[in-house]
């Protein structure tokens, strides 16, 4: 069911119980997301997409890529309250990945030169999951997931060795929005190209990312054409402006 | 772990995914720890990821994933019961079964985990052994107390607050 709600005062028509930022893209209102990806369920990490709520006289602060819609929500995306708590997040992910481009683009276009918080050590990856989900729920074989809590998250494999359901499809290189998940060079078989990122253990492509004569599945493959194309896309935006 | 043991226990959760907290907690209460290969066995029958068991195990801090000892030695060490001298406590344990925080004796007896409060503040400094709880604990006491486990007399004393 059609359910109207207004965007930023522009009135958009969704499915009711979609999140709201489908709303927000069809009104081409910019949200700015790490952990979303229109493939994949909404799993609210990032807390970059925090939009204010207007509903039944309650003003409140959700995040709208898993908040579900309803008839007669107002959404405002930037209000002093939406822009202070983005602010947060960006200073917190600068101090605990101070390395990575797309972060500090995200940071400079908001004006924050440096972070107030204290900086850990080197450390990429901003815990969004999206390798993970991505391996879940497209590739379907979840090779890799997260575990421990608190600081001490982190991907890992089962039991901390080498994964013996990875395909090598290098999914979570593509999908990864810090590049913390590199493509190397495999140090038995050089000629095959396999992922690191720390200890993690992952096995090469046995086809050398040839995709297009691989014998996977074609729905698989076209939601990973899927991906490659827009990290592509992506990774040139931010290549660029730098 | 046997696997007929295994079979039991997931019949028991009647197979269901919303359980595997509760299989995981009746596999350690028989062994203590989780073994990995009760682990890959109870993924592959209840078509449940290894990656989401890694996760929910490694998420808890109940459940082990290295054997631990007969009796958990907690030493408490909130407030009250580090102002009471909860740390030379804590030393002396570490001294007399010559294992760090986490670790299990050689002999599978104890093992030494630290906790933040047990809650009972008035006992201060505790330590919990198994389920007892020994209050007002002394690096003096503690060799005492310790070898009462060891022989194998365990002492019930159960905190009246």
């Amino acid at each position: 069911m059609k359910v109207p709600i207004i965007v930023d005062g522009l009135r958009v028509e969704i499915d009711q119980g979609t999140p709201i930022i489908n709303a927000a893209r069809k009104a081409g209102v910019f949200i700015p997301t790490l952990c979303y990806h229109e493939a994949l369920k909404p799993y609210g990490s990032c807390r970059l997409c925090m939009v204010e709520v207007v509903h039944d006289k309650q003003r409140r602060l959700v995040t709208s890529c898993n908040f579900p819609a309803e008839g007669g929500m107002e959404v405002f995306t930037d209000t002093s309250r939406v822009r202070q708590i983005r602010r947060m997040i960006v200073e917190l992910l600068l101090a605990r990945c101070p390395e990575v481009l797309m972060i500090r683009t995200m940071a400079k276009q908001m004006g924050i030169e440096s972070s107030m918080f204290k900086k850990r050590e080197a450390n990429e990856c901003i815990l969004c999951g999206l390798c993970v989900r991505f391996c879940e729920e497209v590739v379907g074989v979840s090779a890799i997931g997260l575990a421990n809590r608190g600081i001490d998250r982190e991907v890992a494999t089962p039991f901390k060795v080498a994964s013996d359901v990875c395909i090598g499809c290098g999914a979570c290189t593509y999908i990864c929005p810090t590049g913390c998940i590199e493509m190397v060079p495999d140090e038995k078989t050089p000629r095959l190209r396999r992922m690191k990122m720390g200890n993690l253990t992952l096995v090469p492509c046995t086809n050398n990312y040839q995709c297009e004569s691989c014998p996977r599945e074609e729905n698989f493959l076209a939601e990973m054409k899927n991906v490659i194309t827009e990290f592509r896309s992506t990774y040139r935006r931010f290549t660029e402006k730098k | 772990m046997k696997i007929e043991k295994i079979d039991s226990i997931l019949k028991k959760h009647e197979y269901r995914h919303s359980e595997i907290i509760g299989i995981m907690q009746d596999v350690q209460g028989i062994e203590n720890y989780l073994p990995e290969g009760t682990l890959r066995y109870i993924s592959e029958k209840l078509e449940l990821s290894l990656t989401r068991i890694f996760d929910i195990v490694t998420f808890y801090k109940a459940f082990s994933l290295v054997p631990r000892g007969r009796h958990m030695i907690k030493v408490c060490c909130g407030t009250a019961c580090h102002l009471g001298g909860a740390m030379q406590n804590l030393d002396r344990i570490k001294r007399t079964l010559h294992v760090r925080e986490g670790e299990t004796t050689e002999d599978r007896m104890f093992s030494l985990e630290t906790v933040n409060c047990l809650g009972t503040c008035a006992l201060a400094p505790v330590i919990q052994i198994g389920e007892d709880y020994h209050d007002a604990v002394i690096p003096g006491k503690i060799d005492n107390i310790l070898a009462a486990y060891s022989a194998g007399h365990e002492r019930q004393e159960v905190a009246t607050d």
